[in-house]
């Protein structure tokens, strides 16, 4: 009887547990000395927290929105956590990935981090965890900027444990890019909340129609200060010139976690505060809104992909792949109906499982051949057939080839587009994705086409705790391509859950 | 006389407002790793001002209810600031920790020296995206 009453307990107290559980970890795991205590510790944490997220997905599915006041205090006076079917599916794709990716830490940060300091590297990608976690579950304005703070300095510190010198400087230039977003951020927080009084979101949202009408040059700013910051935080082109640094010289293993999860949950709040909070107040607006975010979509699909078919650092390469692949998630927000919405959304999740399945092939060519230039790795195929077939298969869901989930959200987005009645994007798209096959296509020629080099041929696979993450990747970007039922069905009720913010 | 009054009530968003823009622009006009943060931490600060100067109200006191007092400051504001200070420190913290381990790396903290010594590798500067 009290063991189901505790499980009872345990189960409404999930929002909270999901960030208080890597946050005591993180500092437990801090103490130790031992990098296999730490590696477990940690391992076991990202995995309970991805059974939290399942269970808060389900529930929500089930039930209905989850609200959680914390310590008790009654939103919109205390903190509220909100758990909906939109942040539900967020937490499910930031505690998979944390998750999944923990048995390739414990070859990859062997490799990339001096033995003495693995406690620390893990105490800090918890707090990193942690903070993103937090970004996704709160409902409060300024406990979002709390949360980004924190993933934010853990992320700086993990992006400058790389290797090499260089790994500092795009440290230091992330901090003071992204401190910079934060604060922007937290400027445009306190002008609505001096017009509004409220920092829970979805009272904001009920009391910006009146403040709009006394107010509307304080509210246009703050949302103004709000977006701009965020942009630099989920790296928006033009201000995404953080990012190919970061990425290309942090240690592998956190290359793959900050790809897959940092820039996607940033965007979350990026939709979460346009549709749910600001919907009504931009639609009232005479300002460009939309008009902006779509040219800036598409200037950083085809800018970011141009790059990228000129690089040759593989890790480089996908970096600005994932500039451009964020363009097509914002893309979907300028179109704003139910399918370009809905694509959005889906890909936020798809190009998290597809950039871990692709940066986490190359963390482990990397790992093997000591480099990710394209012209050192020829013949790579035969050497590493598994490590490059994985490669292949992430490389066609960028590109969007059927049957991978890329294609599953350029559908929608492209369904999208026509339903808005803007064919060129829809054209766009289309001629974007060739892009893909160009930066693509030339890692599939050297890898497959090419004899193999020198420094290639004593090449294996990497070893199994490594191979076995990429071939789960593999396996659920094809799976999700294939069977859409899951992750297009939650989207769909995502959109139309945050198209409603734009009715009121 | 109602120019007196707007300057008068409004003097301390001037404040904000100007610190804020020197802040942001030590950040960006500076080739110095630590005098940009010294702008970075200009340009926080700044944002205290903002909301401690919307909060307070001159006369009142804590929100302690008793009989003595009759206007009270908005306590909330004030607490949301110290949440944002501590995030400051720590931030400027870090920062001063990796301008230390980029000069054991580099020898300098001058950015425009630490980028010529990197001519030949990869990393793009801000200047340019760095592609031949």
């Amino acid at each position: 009887m009290s063991a189901i009453e505790e499980g009872f307990v345990l189960k409404e107290h999930l929002p909270a547990l999901i960030v208080v559980v890597p946050m005591v970890v993180a500092a437990a795991v801090a103490m130790t000395r031992n990098n296999r205590v730490a590696w477990a510790a940690s391992t076991i944490v990202t995995w309970a927290l991805f059974v939290f997220s399942a269970m808060l997905l389900a529930e929500v599915t089930n039930v209905g929105e989850i609200s959680y006041s914390l310590g008790g205090w009654p939103p919109p006076y205390g903190i509220e956590y909100r758990v909906d079917i939109v942040n539900a599916l967020i937490l499910m794709l930031v505690s998979g990935i944390g998750a999944v990716v923990m048995p390739y830490a414990l070859r990859a940060v062997d490799k990339d981090i001096h033995a003495g300091m693995h406690p620390w590297f893990y105490c800090t990608y918890l707090l990193c965890l942690c903070g993103l976690l937090g970004m996704t579950v709160t409902g409060d304005a300024f406990n979002i900027f709390v949360f980004m703070e924190i993933s934010s300095l853990a992320t700086y510190v993990l992006i400058a444990l790389g290797r090499r010198r260089e790994a500092l400087l795009s440290a230091y230039q992330y901090l003071v890019m992204g401190t910079i977003g934060a604060t922007l951020y937290v400027i445009g927080v306190g002008l609505l909340y001096i017009v509004t009084g409220s920092l829970n979101l979805s009272d904001i949202a009920g009391r910006l129609g009146p403040a709009m009408s006394d107010h509307s040059r304080s509210v246009m700013a703050g949302i103004a200060f709000i977006f701009t910051g965020l942009s630099l935080k989920l790296a928006l082109f033009p201000l995404h010139f953080w990012l190919p640094n970061a990425y290309a010289f942090a240690p592998s293993f956190a290359t793959i976690f900050l790809a897959a999860t940092a820039t996607k949950v940033a965007i979350y709040v990026f939709l979460r505060l346009y549709f749910s909070v600001f919907g009504a107040a931009i639609s009232f607006s005479q300002f460009p809104v939309v008009e902006v975010i779509l040219v800036l979509s598409l200037a950083a699909i085809f800018t970011a992909s141009f790059l990228a078919i000129y690089e040759d650092s593989i890790v480089r390469m996908l970096a600005y792949s994932s500039v451009a692949q964020i363009g097509y998630i914002t893309l979907g927000v300028a179109i704003a109906n139910k399918a370009g919405l809905t694509g959005s959304i889906v890909h936020l999740v798809n190009h998290g499982l597809m950039k871990a399945l692709l940066f986490a092939a190359v963390g482990a060519i990397i790992f093997r051949v000591g480099t990710d230039k394209l012209s050192k790795i020829s013949g790579l195929g035969f050497k590493m057939p598994v490590t490059t077939a994985a490669f292949v298969v992430g490389g066609l869901s960028i590109i969007g080839v059927p049957s991978t989930v890329g294609f599953v959200s350029k559908w929608y987005l492209g369904v999208g587009a026509v339903n808005a009645g803007l064919w060129p994007v829809t054209l766009a798209i289309m001629v974007s994705s060739l892009l893909a096959v160009l930066y693509i296509g030339r890692v599939i020629e050297v890898v497959y086409f090419n004899p193999v080099c020198e420094r290639c041929v004593k090449v294996k696979e990497p070893p199994l705790s490594m191979l076995a993450p990429i071939i789960l990747l593999a396996i659920a970007t094809v799976y999700f391509g294939l069977d859409t039922s899951f992750t297009g069905d939650i989207a769909i009720k995502a959109a139309e859950q945050l198209l409603e913010g734009l009715k009121q | 006389m109602q120019v007196f009054e707007i300057v008068a009530s409004y003097y301390n968003y001037a404040i904000t407002i100007f610190l804020m823009l020197s802040g942001l622009y030590i950040v960006i006009a500076h080739g110095n790793l630590v005098k940009k943060l010294i702008g970075l931490a200009l340009f926080q600060t700044a944002v205290y001002l903002l909301y401690i100067s919307s909060a307070k109200i001159i006369g009142g006191s804590a929100p302690i209810i008793d009989e003595r007092f009759a206007v009270y400051s908005n306590p909330l504001p004030h607490v949301l600031i110290l949440t944002a200070i501590v995030v400051g420190v720590g931030t400027l913290a870090l920062g001063l920790a990796l301008v230390i381990r980029i000069h054991e790396a580099y020898g300098t903290i001058e950015e425009d020296e630490i980028l010529k010594d990197m001519d030949k590798s990869e990393y793009c500067g801000r200047k340019v995206e760095g592609h031949q």
